[in-house]
């Protein structure tokens, strides 16, 4: 009885039909959203979680383990930001395609440099990553280099289409260089500003706006914000008065509204990835109104 | 004299202050020119000022920027030269190590429990010993083998100071055509919790059914192989177990080939962006032979009794999880429930007491079920609530043996309510507060307070839904 339902299965595995786009399977929104912008109609994109999601806490929920079974390239961040819940993905999807070291298995943060790698690696340090902070997507310039590397991979996975991709590549390139020229010019007010992070998700974003971040409401990365910690945040602001508190939209906002309306400073709620915000609806929109709500906040 | 001297003087005041009016009208002249001659080379010097200013500036900015971009750059070569990061610190394997302990208050005494109507399962079903214990250590390694396998290993360190191997298998890493082969020994994939190890239950202990059903866990030597469907969002998983039947309800034979098997399959999906869930069917089939325990007869005299026959289980599973937009960190609800049925039919012996030599049979159809919820009421807080039932149904004892040598099997239907309230500082540690009423017992109701911590040590482990 046992070979005989073995050997239905098999039959039910060989009887697939032949599939047309390629399947991608992103970890996070914006690879997602770049991955499109990449593959256009040769690629058919999943996303794993959503901007409203916490990346560091996702569950590995019974859809994500069927999705994962079916991508033919995995596109994720990398640096253990998904160490809570993909290698379940990976191990249960029975899929060798996207298998760590296979080309399937994309990790953007290999292709930029990282910051922040921690001098002490130490749980009581918070949750710290040992490979760097892993927050890239915030600075327009490290999408950039992803999607050099995403557009080979592409190639590489899906041969038969690499002309395609490599066009479409050139293509982007040349409207996010212009894109990012925009940007800096429009954002150019903001350097020097002196700003307040929830998490620290943000160092990519203030290194190429050159903001100045003095404070973090969570007392070490991970750890929920206390009234003790945001004390603690005030009284430094006391002395170094910052311009506004900036959240992803994921965070709980209460922390930051508390510290705003005793340092009387903006709170602003960046989208943090594409989706985040309704004016974050693709890559570029990301930029678009991250840079809008900082310099409306800056005033 | 003194007056033509005088008057001369002032004449000559008088004459130099006329030619000197006229020298003032020069020198003011040059000095209006002279002024307005600075005033313009001033001018000219400030535009030049500013002119350099700006140059500088410019200048400064580029340099700025071409610093920056050439950091990027090299920063950028840098990275492209670096091999890829190995995950699993430089093939070194996760290793980790789970502490627990408890603090337990309970009105009857844990070693002489026993769930009233079943045969007793033989696992380390009672409560946790009374005042402070220590609970199980878990010691986990695990590490890609090859591109092929990966390698799992969890050492179990009782307080009693011994250990015990839970987990020592090898995985196949992506087979193909979504099929995951296993090998060595596990943790059974039939039910929700059964392959959940004990510093992931949401209670200190588990379910009743599990108890009195699989002996807390059934865990097998064997192979085992999954198969999830090409479906796009909704999992589809088939799995089946054959295996030495190393646990409750099997036993080991001397015997070639299997001893116990199990089915399952599981379904699963997202309802909306907030909700997802699971639910699952399983079935347990084994063979014991001699599979022994120890009970006391009506008269008070110690037997050890043995059931040699055929044992089936059916098991139905389901979990729904809620959490605003998906996001668990600040609120999240998890509701699960099991249902579990057991038909087991065979032979019945008894040694010791009066029972003693008489052929027995014995056919029984039980069954059981617990439905609980935790909900995530902010950051770090937790509350549950557990309830348990078990069903003791239809013991036949056939025309031998009766009732009177087997009080433990006197038809009862155990109950338990339980409360939960846990505190996590970050995923790492917990700390748990317990209240139990326990009705497993027919003599008397236990209530049991529990205390409890876990920590996770080293590697961070990636739990399943």
């Amino acid at each position: 009885m046992k070979t005989k339902l073995l050997f239905a299965l098999l039959s039910i595995t060989v009887t697939l039909p032949a599939h047309a786009a390629l399947n991608v399977l992103a970890c996070e929104p914006e690879w997602g959203a770049l991955a499109q912008e990449l593959g256009g109609d040769k690629v058919k994109v999943a996303n794993a979680t959503t901007a409203l999601q916490d990346p560091h806490r996702i569950e590995a929920r019974p859809s994500l383990i069927a999705r994962a079974r079916n991508a033919e390239l995995l596109v994720c961040t990398g640096a253990e930001l998904e160490i809570g819940w993909l290698p379940i993905l990976l191990r249960e999807s029975g899929n060798p395609l996207i298998q760590p070291g296979q080309p399937g298995n994309f990790e953007a943060t290999r292709y930029v440099p990282l910051m922040e790698k921690p001098q002490r690696l130490d749980r009581s340090e918070g949750d710290i990553h040992a490979a760097g902070n892993p927050h890239i997507q915030t600075d327009p310039r490290n999408i950039a280099l992803v999607a050099d590397a995403l557009s080979k991979t592409l190639a590489s996975v899906d041969a038969a289409n690499a002309g395609y991709y490599q066009a479409r590549y050139a293509d982007f390139k040349t409207h996010w260089t212009a894109a990012i020229a925009r940007w800096e010019a429009q954002a150019a007010p903001l350097k020097g500003t002196v700003i307040v992070a929830q998490h620290q998700a943000y160092p990519y974003l203030e290194n190429w706006l050159g903001m100045k971040q003095v404070a973090t409401l969570e007392p070490k990365p991970g750890v929920e914000p206390s009234v003790a910690s945001l004390t603690a945040v005030l009284a430094k602001l006391k002395i170094t008065p910052a311009k506004m508190v900036i959240r992803s939209a994921y965070n709980d906002g209460r922390a930051s509204e508390w510290l705003s309306q005793r340092a009387n400073i903006p709170a602003v709620e960046l989208p943090f990835t594409v989706g985040g915000t309704p004016g974050a609806n693709n890559l570029y929109g990301l930029y678009d109104d991250t840079i809008s709500r900082l310099l409306k906040a800056g005033k | 004299m003194k007056r033509t001297l005088i008057a001369s003087s002032i004449l000559m005041m008088l004459a130099t202050s006329a030619h000197a009016a006229d020298d003032l009208q020069n020198i003011r002249s040059e000095i209006q020119q002279m002024k307005a001659s600075y005033e313009a080379r001033i001018q000219a010097l400030e535009a030049r000022l500013a002119q350099t200013e700006a140059a500088t500036k410019q200048a400064n900015t580029k340099a700025e920027q071409a610093d920056s971009k050439a950091e990027h750059a090299s920063q950028t070569a840098a990275v492209a030269a670096l091999p890829a990061p190995s995950n699993e610190n430089a093939f070194n394997p996760a290793i980790s190590l789970i502490l627990s302990g408890t603090a337990s208050h309970s009105s009857l005494s844990p070693s002489t429990y026993k769930i009233g109507g079943f045969i007793p399962s033989g696992g380390e079903v009672a409560p946790n010993p009374r005042g402070f214990s220590l609970g199980e250590s878990e010691l986990a390694i695990s590490a890609n083998i090859d591109p092929d396998f990966r390698g799992n290993f969890m050492l179990a360190m009782a307080p009693d100071n011994t250990v015990a191997v839970e987990n020592a298998y090898l995985q196949t890493l992506g087979l193909g055509h979504g099929l995951t082969a296993s090998a060595g020994r596990f943790y059974s994939g039939i039910g929700y919790l059964n392959n959940v190890h004990a510093h992931a239950w949401d209670f200190t202990d588990s379910p009743l059914v599990y108890k009195a059903f699989l002996g807390n866990q059934f865990g097998d030597d064997g192979v085992q192989l999954t198969w999830l469907a090409p479906t796009e969002s909704l999992l589809v998983e088939l799995g089946a177990e054959i295996g030495s039947g190393r646990s409750f309800p099997a036993t080991t034979r001397d015997k070639n080939g299997s001893v116990a098997g199990a089915l399952y399959a599981h379904v699963g999906g997202d309802y909306d962006e907030s909700n997802s869930w699971r639910a699952g069917l399983s079935y347990l089939g084994a063979g014991p032979q001699n599979r022994s325990y120890d009970d006391t007869d009506v008269n008070g005299v110690a037997t050890t009794n043995s059931f040699s026959g055929k044992s089936q289980t059916w098991i139905g599973d389901f979990v729904w999880k809620w959490a605003p937009n998906g996001n668990t960190t600040v609120r999240n609800f998890k509701l699960q429930g099991e249902y579990m049925h057991r038909n087991e039919t065979g032979d019945l012996t008894c040694t010791g007491g009066a029972c003693s030599g008489v052929p027995g049979a014995y056919q029984s159809a039980q069954s059981g079920w617990y439905l609980q919820g935790v909900y995530q009421f902010m950051p770090h807080w937790r509350v549950g609530l557990r309830h348990d039932r078990l069903n003791s149904g239809s013991v036949d004892l056939g025309t031998g043996l009766t009732a009177a040598d087997l009080p433990i099997l006197a038809a009862y239907n155990p109950k338990r309510n339980t409360v939960m309230f846990d505190y996590s500082p970050s995923e790492f540690s917990r700390f748990r507060v317990q209240y139990a009423r326990d009705e497993s017992r027919p003599t008397e109701a236990d209530n049991q307070f529990a205390l409890q911590y876990i920590m996770s040590l080293g590697a961070h482990g990636a739990h399943t839904f």
